[in-house]
């Protein structure tokens, strides 16, 4: 299912085929407003994603103006306070192309990696981050960082290949302890010494490498794709250890939080969700700022949201399914309770990364995030009339403050938009009626073809 | 639920009757299966999953070195995380967790408090390098950790690098710890790849070679790599004849390692590792804590190990007996004194519960946050226990057919009536809704419960045409289901050889079916009869593999529990 892999970009490019890829956006798309490192390097530009489960209530959800000066209907009211740095697109699409429609499944795997599964086990070959991050995370300490509030290690939605999901940071101890524990190098520090152990570990990887050699000639053709993943994330431990044998530039925005020591309870009611949602998310945008890594993902809640309410015995999903419409308003209020708290959320991440100076302005000047959902109307299960986000500059790339009507044109111009915006040249994404070359040009600085 | 319990034992006995139930139990059949020319699995490479790292890490190194780790979720493929293991693949995160986890470990093996014991020799000097000592060292431990010999150069080569870590870190346990954590971060460790041979009995066929028959063997009988027996009895060749193998199987199967391979076999083809992620509404369900939703696991694996190892007992038994095991934690949602730890009980042949459908486990996974959901249960019982597929719901339907805004109506049974009669639910509903309903006398944490919302509850239904009234009579009918019994040997089977049955298998689940019933369907002798099958070791020709991106159903064995072909929605 994968179209897209990194390595077959990488393929491509030796081959000279179509398919090619810009020089990453911190070489050449940085503005001259100084918006740089400390060190005088440019300042890195990064791109994320945000997810939840069941959509909007679109009847209070969707502006009825498009442009800039759009209105905000009740459960649109957190974006009001983060507007001028997200753009909201409505009206999208996610085209089954004959495939069943999946219930929770289909809607992000469009959104993701632009091809309709066929099935349930159908995963997705590669997601759109991993195919960012084969471009921008290369330096980073971590090429992705994923995270997720539900508390369930199994909620991912970024994929490296149908059978490798990145596995979620759950608990914020443990990811604190990833990012900050005593491997972390505080770029701010005043002394340096490279740690001689650290050295004897790196000469011992090259022989663990070796080791893949041999096996290799044991197993058959998709085995050994397996073990070349396996190589490649020696490759990654064996960058990590060269990191920390050098000594890192200073970052001025870059202050390591204090240690986390308490567990959030686990649970999926909205107000536990939400707590694992602020902590994952300050962890995370502190590891950004420290430039740990420039791609990552964050699940507020899942496809098929299990979100709870205290008292209330129906999840968001069962809901969606019986709860009555109300007569007078339209719409099912307790599903629009939880959307709205899966929105609140989602303004509440943004604000994270605006409340983080870096250069002359802030941390969310430099990313891109793009936040979609499984479903349009929940209710029924719809793949019509679905909405998505995206957040931040992205160094200057991306103009921002739009309602975008997307005139049921498919979700994944979304994403083709975003990686365009990153710097990946792909002349189109997605397949069949999901495929697209349009970008959507008005939120592009420097508006390219489409 | 307050009448008088009966104590059945003591705390803890179940540990130690196994021994002696398993003497005695494989004494009676030591006979090989006869099973028809085999047709063999595929060649396969799997991940070692978490429990087995950390089962290899305790016999290796014993119980003091416990690392905390947390291995990437896998897919569960055919029901079963075991079969999700050959798929899966790895990222660089992954590589993240092991390297974490291998340095844990080192530093562990090798701390000043662990190393007399765990290093056999003692150096020179422990400022330097010495190679004798670390070679010792390396062998033994690189052996039991591959699962096969070093290779001379590898060893050497390992040898070499701790002398040089020794020198530059001036401590020869420190050059030690180094190369140990890079033994423990190779494939070699963390990937499990069979490798074949000719099979000399089947001239133009393959079979796993010794240490890789090993492997299997061990994997499938203690969720654990082979202990320093077996892997002499591979070096010797003794594995592959029919009588060396078989003994080493009675030895597995005698061994205390026996009950662990069996927990993780019923953890996994229960999925009870949801109950890692299981919370309640604390507001709708207090006494339900995170102790309760892990308890019960454990309360359900207690079971499962004294019934079929401690007791000998039939499987089907499971689903019918009063027996269990109660913690303080699970007493609150029983409603029945316990003592600290854990007690055995016998719930009175007049209570509502009898057999694991009745149990925590079972009742709270398979329901919601703050209420129980008939839909979800019936759909576990029908595809955990029976091995039956029951569709996911289609999209694009609108649920206001179902939609129950009628206050009159109180229990789940009248609300789930609107389901059965569209017709574009039913078809599923139907195949689902009447053994969840029965189940409905317990509610969403697994309290029990005789009425709903004030209205006395019908819990009469039906399994496969089979009546019962109540959730007793659920479990009766579910022992005489002849799918129980042949969903367990499928699963056994797809566990033990890290794959799928297809359409190929169906000579050796057929006998295998046979053997377990001519037994009284007695689990280890059923483990015993796969472990010594011909067709366990035999390895059939590469074909394409079964991946998550696959078509699920192409040569599945599986039964589809609904034949319509219209839409249909389970709202569970």
């Amino acid at each position: 299912m994968s179209k897209y892999s990194r390595r077959r970009i990488l393929r491509g490019m030796l081959n000279g085929t179509a398919v090619s890829v810009a020089l990453p956006l911190l070489d050449c798309f940085l503005n001259s407003s100084g918006t740089a490192l400390a060190s005088g390097k440019p300042m890195p530009v990064r791109f994320g994603t945000w997810f939840w489960g069941l959509g909007a209530t679109n009847p209070i959800f969707v502006p009825k103006k498009v442009g800039r000066d759009y209105d905000i209907p009740s459960q649109l009211a957190p974006i009001a306070r983060v507007r001028e740095h997200v753009n909201l697109f409505t009206n999208l699409m996610a085209y089954r192309d004959g495939e069943p429609n999946l219930c929770h499944h289909s809607g992000w795997v469009i959104g993701r990696a632009g091809v309709a599964p066929k099935s349930e086990g159908d995963k997705p070959g590669e997601t759109l981050d991993i195919t960012v991050a084969g471009e921008i995370g290369r330096t980073t300490r971590y090429r992705t960082l994923t995270a997720t509030a539900t508390g369930d290690f199994r909620n991912t939605v970024s994929y490296e290949n149908a059978n490798a999901p990145s596995p979620p940071e759950i608990s914020p101890i443990s990811f604190y302890g990833r990012l900050f524990g005593s491997d972390f190098q505080d770029p701010n520090a005043p002394g340096f010494t490279p740690n001689p152990r650290t050295m004897a570990r790196r000469s011992v990887l090259s022989g663990v490498m070796g080791e893949i050699k041999s096996l290799e000639r044991s197993v058959g053709a998709e085995d050994r794709q397996r073990l070349d993943e396996y190589f490649s994330g020696l490759r990654h431990l064996e960058q990590q250890f060269d990191q920390q044998l050098t000594k890192p530039d200073q970052i001025a925005a870059c202050h390591a939080p204090p240690a986390v020591t308490t567990e959030p309870k686990m649970g999926n009611e909205e107000s536990l969700v939400a707590e694992r949602h602020r902590m994952l998310t300050e962890l995370m945008v502190m590891a950004i700022a420290c430039d740990q890594t420039r791609v990552f993902n964050m699940t507020y809640s899942d496809a098929q949201a299990n979100t709870t309410q205290a008292g209330y015995e129906k999840p968001h999903h069962t809901t969606t399914h019986e709860e009555r419409v109300d007569d007078q308003f339209h719409y099912q209020p307790h599903c629009a309770w939880f959307s709205a708290r899966a929105i609140e959320a989602w303004a509440s991440y943004v604000e994270a990364f605006a409340k983080v100076r870096e250069g002359d302005g802030t941390l969310l000047d430099n990313v891109l995030i793009y936040a979609n959902t499984d479903h349009g109307e929940a209710r029924i299960h719809s793949l019509d009339n679905m909405v998505a986000f995206t957040a931040g500059r992205a160094g200057g790339r991306v103009k921002t403050g739009f309602h975008i009507d997307a005139g049921r044109t498919s979700v994944t111009r979304v994403g083709y938009t975003a990686m365009r915006a990153m710097g990946l040249e792909l002349p189109s994404w997605g397949v069949r009626s999901n495929n697209t070359s349009q970008e959507f040009g008005e939120i592009l600085a420097s508006a390219r073809s489409g | 639920m307050s009448r008088p319990l009966r104590r059945l034992f003591g705390i803890g006995l179940i540990g130690a009757s196994v021994a002696v139930g398993l003497a005695g139990f494989f004494g009676w059949n030591r006979g090989l299966v006869r099973t028809p020319p085999p047709v063999g699995s595929e060649q396969r490479m799997r991940l070692l999953t978490q429990d087995q790292y950390l089962n290899t890490l305790q016999f290796v190194f014993g119980p003091n070195v416990q690392p905390v780790v947390n291995f990437a979720a896998v897919q569960r493929v055919d029901g079963l995380l075991g079969v999700g293991t050959s798929v899966a693949g790895f990222t660089d995160s992954q590589l993240e967790i092991y390297q974490k986890a291998a340095a844990s470990v080192a530093a562990q093996v090798l701390s000043p408090e662990s190393r007399a014991f765990l290093v056999p020799c003692r150096p020179a000097s422990e400022q330097g390098p010495d190679a004798a000592c670390a070679r010792e060292f390396l062998r033994t431990v690189g052996r039991l950790l591959y699962r096969r010999p070093l290779e001379q150069a590898r060893l050497e080569e390992l040898v070499r690098q701790a002398g040089q870590t020794s020198v530059g870190l001036k401590s020869f346990y420190a050059g030690l710890e180094v190369v140990l954590e890079g033994l423990l971060l190779s494939p070699d460790t963390l990937v499990v790849v069979e490798r074949t041979e000719a099979d000399p009995q089947r001239p133009g066929h393959q079979r796993l070679d010794a240490y890789s028959l090993a492997t299997r063997l061990s994997l499938f009988l203690w969720n654990s790599a082979p202990d320093e027996e077996l892997l002499n009895a591979a070096q010797s060749g003794e594995l592959q004849a029919p009588r060396g193998r078989a003994r080493e199987v009675d030895r597995m199967l005698a061994s205390p390692r026996f009950e662990t391979g069996l927990r993780a076999f019923f953890d996994d083809m229960l999925a009870l590792d949801a109950t890692r992620t299981l919370a309640k509404d604390s507001v709708i369900y207090p006494a339900f804590t995170s102790q309760t939703a892990q308890d019960s696991r454990e309360e359900t694996l207690r079971t499962i190990v004294d019934h079929l190892i401690a007791q000998h007992g039939d499987y089907r038994d499971l689903f019918t007996t009063r027996r269990t095991f109660v913690s303080p934690a699970l007493a609150a949602i029983y409603r029945i004194p316990a003592g600290p730890g854990w007690t055995p009980v016998e719930f009175p042949a007049d209570s509502p519960r009898a057999g694991l459908l009745t149990q925590i486990s079972f009742l709270a996974l398979h329901s919601h946050p703050g209420r129980s959901s008939a839909t979800k249960r019936g759909k576990a019982l029908r595809e955990l226990l029976l091995c039956q597929e029951v569709p996911r719901p289609p999209p694009d339907v609108d649920f206001s057919a179902v939609e129950n805004p009628d206050p009159n109506l109180h229990t789940a049974r009248e609300r789930v009536a609107v389901h059965l009669k569209n017709p574009t639910c039913a078809g599923c509903h139907k195949v689902t809704d009447p053994p969840g309903l029965t189940l409905e006398s317990f509610d969403g944490a697994g309290q029990y419960r005789a009425t709903e919302n004030g209205s006395t509850m019908d819990t009469s239904g039906t399994l496969d045409g089979r009546p019962f009234r109540d959730a007793v009579g659920l479990g009766a009918a579910l022992h005489d289901n002849p799918s129980l019994g042949t969903c367990l040997v499928r699963r056994a089977y797809d566990y033990a050889v890290g794959a799928p049955t297809t359409a190929r298998d169906r000579p050796v689940l057929r006998d295998l079916n046979k053997a377990f019933a001519g037994n009284g369907y007695r689990v280890p002798e059923l483990f015993r009869a796969i472990a010594t099958s011909d067709s366990f070791a035999a390895i059939a020709p590469a074909r394409m593999r079964h991946r998550a991106s696959a078509d699920p159903a192409q040569e599945s064995l599986s039964g589809s529990a609904s034949a319509t072909s219209q839409p249909i929605v389970l709202a569970y």
